[in-house]
Parts: structure tokens; C-alpha cells; sequence
């Protein structure tokens, strides 16, 4: 576990200094190089503002306006016929629309069931193991302006499904429910 | 499909919010959110400026092709319409270490250099490529190594072992990063045969 510790700290210090030197080493003008690059930044960054807005605007009406609370409703059901803890549920839901919020469902189930219970346990596998989706399939596309999506997001849920549904079965095997 | 996502969060979010008597808190969600969105890309763009002018070293320098070259058998399966020597190549080679690393910060910026690669190859610059859908699918299927914030979390809530759950989480993301490269793979497939 050091190990990866130690490679998290030193990896960004470690990208600089290689890049910089192989730079130097082959005679690139680092320092013009840089800034130019750095220009791109600002053009990207101008590229997903709108996409932001739109997307946070939806997620926050949608969260305020108390319509999750009732999909997670909705599904409970179905989820338990997977075998997934019903009090997950909230997670499996949000976990792909918000990143901030979904930690903020997690950090309340710890506090309620305790992080060493079976529940606990699984949702802090499924956090860990799965991403904000649509977050980064709007930023990623809408940075190039693509409109047509095509599949991707139905292999990217194809792929978190797995994850949540291997969460639960890997908890209860390593950890017993 | 984002659009009708996107449409139906929102439409459905005002309608339930009418029922629940809740409007007003609504508003102010959209309202919030939007401030919220602008104060992120902000946030974001000293980080985005200082990668990709990093990159662009690297690239200029010849390591990103250096590196590419090394996972280039495992690249060549999994994006057979980007040529061997091209930048894209690189970009996502970064992104998924960043990713795997945990480097939020610096993962990001690197992806969107990717896409921005990726496009460059693309003949419909409106419509997703094969290799793009095959990389957003890895990006958010990919193996964390530390779940930090997970084992924050956990830490805060008094576990007696906040780190125990490392090995699910890898059991866990390696199975759907397999997953998603098959059902990537194969939706590839199907829309090339016009289903």
C-alpha cells in the first residue's frame, strides 16, 4: 500500500521533471512551448462553461425538486430483486449524475449504518469503483462540440451496472453480509 | 439522447416540484446551479492552462509518442481508427494513468486534449467516433488504485479499517472496465451493421 501512496505523491513532481528535461535534452524551447500550449486551456475551458451550466442547472432542479427521492423510490423494488441492499439505492441514482452529492450519500449511510456493516461496506465499494457519467460523457463531448452521442452511454451504464452489481456480490463474498 | 435526457430531468423537475409545493426552492436550485457551474470552470482553468502547456512539451519532445509506443498492442485493440503515431495516442495513454492515479486534477485537462485529438481524426464532427466511445467508456469504467476520498469518508465515520474496501473496488472496476470494452466492442459492431 506504500507504494501506491508513494507513487500518488511523487507522480505530478515526476510528470514535470521528466517532461522538462526530455524537453531540454532534445532542445525544444520548454518555456515558449508551455505558453503556447497553455493557450489551449483557456479555449477548452471557454468550450465546456455552457455545457456545465446546463447540465448542473438540470441536476439541481431535478434534486430539489424531490423528483430523485421518488425514482429511488420507484426502483426499490427492482433492486432488491438484484440482490441490492434497498438503502443503496439513492447511491445507484446518483452516482452517475453527481460526484459531490453521491460522496454526500455515502458519508450519510456510514453515519447511519456504520462503515463496517455489510451496506456500508457496498456502498463504499460501489463509490470507489464507479464514476460520474454524464458529467464527463457533457464535458468530454461537449468540448468538441459533438451532438450525436451514438452508444456511449449505454456502454458506459452497461459498464457501471456491472460495477454495482459485482460490489455487492464481492462484499458479501470477502467480507460475509 | 442527451437532449431528451436532459429535457426530462428538467421538465420533470419543474412538474414534480409544482406537486411537491416546492417551485421556489427550484428556482433557486437553477439559479444556484448556474453561479456554481461558472465558479467550477473558473476553478478549473489555471489547472487546464498548466497541463496542457505541460503537455504540449511533452509532445513537442517526443516522450508522449515514446510512451504510446510502449502500450501500443493493448491501444491498437482498443482504438484500431487512430494511426499509431498520433497525438491522440498519447492524450488518453496520460488520461488513464492520471485517472488510475487518482489525479482528478490533472486527468481531466488531459482528457479533453484527447477528445480534442480524437475530433481532429473525425470525419462527422458532430457525431461520437468508435474510438471516442471506446475511450469515455474507459475513462469511466478505469481502476482507481486508492479510492482516497472513499477512505476519507470512511476514516471520518470511524471504521475500523477504512482502507479494507481497496480490493473490492478493484475487483469491482476491473470487471467493468472488461464489461465495458466488450459491450462497447460490441455496440460498435451492431451500429456499423446498421441496427
Amino acid at each position: 500500500m506504500s507504494i501506491i501512496k508513494f507513487l500518488s505523491a511523487y507522480a505530478v513532481p515526476a510528470m514535470f521533471l521528466v517532461i522538462l528535461c526530455t524537453g531540454l535534452y532534445k532542445n525544444v524551447k520548454i518555456y515558449d512551448i508551455f505558453i503556447e500550449g497553455a493557450k489551449e486551456g483557456i479555449t477548452t475551458v471557454v468550450r465546456i462553461m455552457p455545457v456545465l451550466v446546463g447540465l448542473l442547472v438540470a441536476v439541481g432542479v431535478f434534486r430539489a425538486s424531490g423528483a430523485l427521492d421518488l425514482l429511488i423510490y420507484a426502483t426499490k423494488p427492482l433492486a432488491s430483486l438484484v440482490g441490492i441492499p434497498a438503502e443503496a439505492m439513492p447511491l445507484v441514482l446518483m452516482r452517475p449524475i453527481s460526484g459531490s452529492a453521491s460522496l454526500a450519500i455515502v458519508s450519510d449511510i456510514l453515519k447511519v449504518h456504520g462503515p463496517d456493516s455489510f451496506v456500508g461496506r457496498v456502498v463504499s465499494t460501489m463509490m470507489g469503483s464507479t464514476e460520474t457519467i454524464f458529467y464527463t460523457l457533457s464535458v468530454y463531448f461537449g468540448s468538441v462540440g459533438i451532438k450525436n452521442i451514438r452508444y456511449t452511454l449505454i456502454a458506459a451504464l452497461i459498464a457501471d451496472t456491472i460495477s454495482i452489481v459485482v460490489s455487492v456480490w464481492i462484499c458479501a463474498l470477502v467480507f460475509g453480509r | 439522447m442527451l437532449n431528451y435526457i436532459w429535457l426530462g430531468m428538467i421538465v420533470i423537475g419543474f412538474v414534480v416540484g409544482i406537486i411537491n409545493g416546492r417551485i421556489e426552492a427550484v428556482t433557486q436550485a437553477a439559479i444556484d446551479s448556474a453561479g456554481k457551474a461558472v465558479e467550477l470552470c473558473i476553478a478549473l482553468l489555471g489547472i487546464m492552462c498548466m497541463w496542457t502547456g505541460l503537455m504540449s512539451v511533452a509532445e513537442k519532445s517526443g516522450l508522449i509518442q515514446y510512451i504510446a509506443k510502449i502500450v501500443r498492442p493493448v491501444l491498437r485493440f482498443l482504438f484500431p481508427d487512430v494511426p499509431k503515431r498520433h497525438a491522440a495516442m498519447g492524450a488518453i495513454v496520460m488520461n488513464l494513468v492520471a485517472n488510475m492515479l487518482g489525479l482528478g486534477n490533472a486527468a481531466t485537462p488531459l482528457g479533453l486534449k484527447a477528445m480534442a485529438e480524437l475530433q481532429k481524426l473525425n470525419p462527422r464532427k458532430d457525431t461520437a467516433t468508435d474510438s471516442m466511445s471506446m475511450f469515455l467508456v474507459l475513462n469511466t469504467s478505469a481502476l482507481q488504485l486508492i479510492p482516497a476520498s472513499v477512505i476519507a469518508i470512511r476514516a471520518a465515520a470511524n471504521s475500523a479499517n477504512p482502507a479494507e474496501i481497496i480490493g473490492t473496488v478493484w475487483v469491482a472496476s476491473i470487471c467493468a472496465t472488461i464489461g465495458g470494452i466488450v459491450a462497447a466492442k460490441l455496440l460498435a459492431a451492431f451500429y456499423k451493421a446498421g441496427l
